[in-house]
């Protein structure tokens, strides 16, 4: 039996060979390789948030390594776990990546622990994107809820690098009081520098908030909107979405124009462990980002 | 398909003890005096029984472990090495039925033939020489035929129909052609093949349990808030077993372990089951399918639907399996035949 059957091994198939690329969807790859990353820095947002700007140990790497808004990355802290995350930082940013990370659980508390030079390991870039080359030319709706932000972040940075390319735009975020806000000190500059119109609402004011208070539908009532020229991506909880898309609708926004990023348990990023499965949809391949005519149609969904 | 014929006593030399080979064995006798077979390894042909009417647990095991380490980290100062491994080592599977060899032919859709080819699987299969067999008779509750698993025509290197005191066999591969030139085997004849197909024909006609799928996906759809899924989700205990014994169910989860002195981490891939509570659960304790007739529904909502819709076909191969193990009496046939009541109503 031996001589008829030789032993296989995967490793010299050519595919195999060749480095390691995420992109190359139907490739063989060594699906569970991570890239090797360095945490350059930590930044805390609130208290339970910090954005961790992270790059490649090997310069190469990045070579290999380009995403898209609203793609997400499985972070790998060893010994801890693996845990999906969205790109918070623009792709043209070819030398550091950022992520920002709610302490939740066992692997983003371990994570809120690490120091600047931890090394993590990076599998991605995963999933689908917002198509931002088509809604070029259009007014666009930017709108977040709570944690929502961190990846409405890469979008907001590619509307900002290609600000003429795009009509009005308008950043609506609401969060459930002021220190739960993320990145505010950014809010000033997306404001003054970059034509953008951005109102904040929050829930529960405190003694010092001069905004808006209410749920971020409110904020929906005093935007002048042409449907049939906007875009809207909303990132959020299931239940903020699924108001705002509602409403939205009801402006007129057409459901296919509307871009949302669902969340769901993922173990694998690569379609193999089911745990993403919104009905039979993975969320780790067909999405994170879906339409909102698909979230509609997709059992369980919201 | 090049066929042969080879007599019993025959074919067993081809199979030499340098390499593992997994058989049907006899592991013990259920309460109604029924013998109770695994798929384990065996070192003489005298510890199988080919005429087994099926398993316990299916082969899968065997191509996607209950365990298997994914990669391990080494850590020393504050670097960490990666090293990953595959299996690699031949071994031979005979005995194998229709049914669980399409669920392998399933599973290289999901592993081998889609986005993210697994090379932990593949590397397993390749390794893998299988050899199947032909049933006798259908097994208790079995409805491979109305799923359309009941016969194979690829995915294994021989397949072999008892004839009385000599194989029908099917070659499936140029190494199992090889194989085969170690022995005597003789060319098919007429009869040879009258031979076969009556034998195929009589088991073909003799199934009891018959259910209809070709209608499901859609009818999932249109049930989906049935109480059909109430009255079988309320007796699920959600343990689980049923995906554990299922030779198509692949789903799993991912853990990871540091070795007592903090030098080394394992991440372990444990197959899990939908059925089990924290499937869906997300970080801050939100989960998606709170409830057992939720997760029980996703089950059946997956097999006929989902996988339909990717690949054409129902994952279930109708080995009933999950019925036979299920402590709350739940099986396909029942709920399947439920659901269709429903809309007839
Ligand atoms: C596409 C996507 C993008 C995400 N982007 C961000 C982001 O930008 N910032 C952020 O803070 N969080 C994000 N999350 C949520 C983040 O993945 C969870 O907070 C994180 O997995 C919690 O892990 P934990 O080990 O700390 O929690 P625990 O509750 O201890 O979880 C243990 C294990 O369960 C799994 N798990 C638990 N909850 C989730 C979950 N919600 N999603 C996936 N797996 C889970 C993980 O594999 C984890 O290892 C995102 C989730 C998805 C699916
Ligand atoms: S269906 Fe039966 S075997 Fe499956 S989880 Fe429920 S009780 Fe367990
Ligand atoms: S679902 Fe049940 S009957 Fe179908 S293949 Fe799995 S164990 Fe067999
Ligand atoms: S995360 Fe594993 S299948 Fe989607």
């Amino acid at each position: 039996m031996k001589k008829i059957m030789q032993s296989y091994d995967i490793r010299h198939e050519t595919d195999m060979v060749e480095p390691l690329d995420f992109n190359r969807r139907s490739r063989l790859k060594d699906v569970d390789r991570c890239f090797k990353a360095e945490i350059t820095n930590v930044i805390r947002l609130t208290d339970m948030e910090k954005l961790f700007q992270i790059r490649m140990v090997n310069d190469k790497d990045w070579e290999r390594f380009t995403f898209l808004p609203g793609q997400f990355v499985m972070l790998e802290l060893p010994g801890y776990g693996e845990i999906p995350i969205s790109f918070s930082s623009s792709p043209s940013i070819r030398s550091t990546i950022e992520l920002c990370i709610r302490k939740a659980g066992k692997v983003t508390q371990a994570l809120h622990k690490a120091k600047r030079g931890a090394i993590v390991g990076l599998r991605g870039p995963f999933g689908t994107y917002f198509p931002m080359e088509p809604m070029k030319g259009n007014n666009i709706l930017l709108i977040a809820g709570g944690l929502g932000l961190a990846p409405l972040r890469a979008p907001i940075s590619f509307v900002i690098e290609n600000r003429a390319d795009f009509k009005e735009v308008h950043i609506l975020y609401g969060a459930k009081d002021p220190s739960q806000l993320l990145f505010d000190y950014q809010y000033e500059e997306w404001h003054r520098i970059d034509d953008i119109n951005l109102e904040v609402i929050v829930e529960q004011p405190d003694k010092s908030w001069i905004g808006p208070v209410g749920l971020i539908t409110k904020l929906l009532d005093d935007i002048q909107i042409t449907p049939d020229e906007t875009y809207a991506i909303v990132c959020g909880p299931p239940i903020m979405f699924k108001f705002v898309c509602k409403r939205l609708s009801e402006m007129g926004v057409p459901m296919q124009r509307m871009f949302v990023s669902l969340e769901r348990r993922m173990h694998c990023g690569v379609g193999k462990c089911c745990r993403c499965n919104i009905g039979s949809t993975y969320t780790c391949l067909d999405g994170p980002v879906f339409d909102f005519w698909t979230v509609m149609n997709l059992k369980e969904a919201i | 398909m090049l066929f042969k014929t080879i007599k019993k006593q025959d074919f067993f030399d081809v199979f030499l003890p340098d390499t593992q080979c997994i058989g049907p064995k006899k592991v013990g006798t259920n309460t109604n005096g029924k013998p109770i077979y695994q798929f384990l390894p065996f070192s003489s042909f005298d510890e199988i029984d080919l005429d087994y009417d099926t398993t316990e647990y299916s082969a899968k095991t065997y191509f996607l472990p209950y365990k298997e380490t994914l990669s391990s980290f080494s850590f020393k100062d504050n670097d960490w090495t990666q090293e990953i491994k595959y299996r690699t080592r031949p071994r031979v599977i005979i005995g194998l039925h229709p049914c669980d060899i399409n669920g392998l032919i399933k599973l290289d859709k999901v592993f081998e033939k889609t986005l993210f080819p697994n090379p932990y699987y593949i590397t397993r299969r390749q390794n893998t020489f299988v050899v199947g067999i032909d049933c006798k008779e259908p097994c208790d509750g079995g409805f491979c035929s109305s799923v359309g698993a009941n016969t194979v025509t690829h995915g294994f290197d021989l397949f072999l129909t008892d004839i009385g005191d000599r194989y029908f066999v099917k070659i499936g591969s140029d190494r199992a052609f090889n194989a085969l030139q170690k022995i005597k085997t003789s060319e098919i004849t007429k009869k040879d093949n009258e031979i076969y197909l009556q034998i195929r024909n009589k088991f073909e006609g003799s199934f009891e349990k018959t259910v209809h799928v070709e209608n499901l996906p859609n009818l999932l759809d249109i049930e989906f808030e049935s109480d059909v899924w109430r009255k079988w989700g309320e007796k699920c205990l959600s343990c689980g077993a049923c995906a554990m014994v299922c030779p198509t169910c692949y789903c799993y989860g991912v853990t990871e372990h540091i070795s007592m002195d903090f030098n080394k981490s394992d991440k372990i891939k444990q197959l899990y089951s939908c059925n089990l509570n924290d499937f869906a659960q997300v970080a801050g304790g939100h989960n998606f399918r709170p409830e057992p007739a939720t997760r029980l529904k996703y089950r059946y909502y997956h097999q006929h639907r989902g996988f339909v819709e990717s690949f054409g076909q129902p994952m279930c191969v109708g080995c009933n399996r999950c019925g036979r193990v299920c402590l709350a009496g739940i099986n396909p046939t029942d709920v399947i035949s439920d659901l269709q009541r429903e809309q007839k109503r």
